[in-house]
């Protein structure tokens, strides 16, 4: 039978561990341009703020982060439901994760976003400028597409960090790949072969985003390298 | 009737006055020269012209409209209404030192992109635009699909030119666009630049290219230190020279 009959509960744990790190990723995208765009801004209390961010998160392990910020989430939860005199809402683990991780990364992300703006010669937007172009057709039609360029391969070394810290949310009751696997073995007493199943299906999720992400650094890259495309 | 009216602008960065007043009339079809060594502010006050740098103080009008200005926290003259300034650049296209043409697109796009997201120009009627100033600027259709990595700097300054010519600009406003050329190079763009004065268009060009100067513009403005030295026709600047610093500036360049 297909891995003793654990496979369905397997997959779906992969199912949820994909979900996660591609929901996770656009969240600290969003919040990597939001960070890039205050830390690179004039306003000193973006800036510190920004700052703040990047030093508190980086500097302070996923693990510790994921188990403050999740539990935190649910008291801050409760406390405005309390205070409301609402009922107690649970958090769905999911959503948390999502969160949870999306605001740790993110603080990467910032990092990538903030060296990649910089990259982006400035003659480009001044051009841009100077040729009527409003702040966003600047930002969306010349900046962008050039910050992408100089962040993908940032973004493909944090996506694959981050794939593998969504290991971490098993501790938060979340059934990913790594939870089911950790079921799996208990109850077949196969712990060593399921863990290697679990590691197996990381590497398969790293090697074929790897090859998307190369398609995209190549894309993005066109009007660099000789026509690849 | 006059294109482009500068009047008294001041720039200071910091304590340091680049620009002490300078005023500037084109009418249609002039083509002004820029010249001076360098630090006596002459890109400043190209860049001013569009507003890439804020001026302290002055005017601009632009084919009879002031531009409406305000002063912001730092001293400085800024645009009061946006879509006017984006108006009004769009109406002075700029040919920069470094190209700065478009690095992710082809040259196609580069010509067609203002036009279309700028000037609202159909796709169809912008491509015509730019496959036309193209053209004129000396480049044939395989030059279109090439990206501006892939072509010699004077390729790249000439597409750039017909990025400017594809937004059929009112003045057209050129920051020493030989400068960071080969020599070997230079004569191409130049050549472009004399077709488009004797055109009929207007434009401002801040040169070292004293021989355009020279020959290709109808008036020469020698800027130094912030103030206008010396300016006339260019007969009378080159071949009756009045002050000692042109003197001097002209025997070290013209050798």
């Amino acid at each position: 039978m297909f891995l003793d009959g654990f496979g369905p509960i397997i997959l779906d744990g992969a199912w949820v561990t994909l979900e996660l790190a591609v929901m996770s990723l656009l969240v600290s995208f969003v919040i990597g341009l939001g960070g890039a765009g205050a830390k690179l801004s004039s306003n000193p209390l973006l800036k510190g703020i920004a700052t703040l961010y990047t030093t508190l998160i980086r500097g302070v392990p996923d693990l510790v982060l994921m188990l403050l910020i999740f539990y935190s989430l649910q008291i801050g939860m409760n406390h405005l439901t309390e205070w409301q005199g609402l009922e107690q809402i649970n958090l769905n683990p999911f959503v948390s994760g999502v969160f949870t991780l999306g605001f740790i990364y993110g603080a990467y992300f910032t990092e990538t976003f903030r060296g990649a703006f910089l990259s982006v010669p400035k003659g480009q937007i001044e051009a841009g400028i100077a040729y009527g172009m409003s702040g966003w057709q600047t930002f969306s039609r010349i900046q962008f597409p050039q910050v992408m360029r100089f962040a993908l391969p940032g973004i493909s070394n944090n996506w694959q960090v981050m794939l593998k810290a969504t290991a971490l949310v098993s501790i938060i009751g979340l059934s990913d790949v790594v939870k089911a696997s950790i079921d799996a073995g208990k109850s077949s007493y196969k712990v060593f072969f399921f863990t290697v199943v679990a590691g197996a299906i990381y590497l398969i999720l790293t090697s074929v985003s790897s090859l998307v992400l190369m398609w995209l650094e190549r894309r993005y890259s066109t009007g660099v390298r000789e026509a690849e495309l | 009737m006059e294109k482009l009216v500068v009047k008294d602008l001041h720039k200071s960065y910091g304590s340091h006055e680049v620009l002490k007043g300078i005023s500037l009339k084109a009418k249609a079809g002039d083509v002004i020269s820029i010249i001076g060594s360098s630090g006596s502010g002459k890109s400043t006050f190209l860049r001013c012209i569009n507003f890439l740098e804020k001026p302290n103080a002055g005017s601009i009008s632009l084919s009879g409209v002031d531009i409406s200005l305000q002063k912001n926290k730092q001293g400085e003259l800024i645009p009061s209404d946006q879509k006017q300034l984006q108006a009004m650049r769009s109406k002075l296209a700029m040919v920069f030192q470094h190209f700065n043409l478009w690095g992710h697109m082809t040259v196609l796009e580069n010509v067609i992109e203002a036009p279309i997201h700028v000037l609202g120009l159909s796709r169809d009627e912008a491509i015509a635009r730019a496959e036309k100033y193209l053209r004129k600027v000396g480049l044939d259709a395989q030059a279109q699909a090439k990206y501006p990595a892939h072509m010699s700097g004077g390729q790249q300054q000439r597409v750039a030119i017909a990025r400017a010519l594809a937004m059929e600009p009112e003045v057209m406003l050129f920051d020493e666009p030989t400068s960071a050329l080969d020599p070997e190079l230079v004569g191409e763009v130049l050549k472009v630049m004399q077709t488009l004065a004797e055109e009929g268009r207007t434009m401002i060009v801040v040169t070292h290219e004293m021989s355009f100067a020279r020959n290709v513009s109808n008036h020469v403005m020698f800027l130094h230190k912030g103030l206008v030295e010396e300016e006339g026709h260019p007969d009378e600047v080159f071949g009756n020279t009045k002050s000692e610093r042109l003197k001097a500036f002209l025997s070290g360049s013209l050798k």
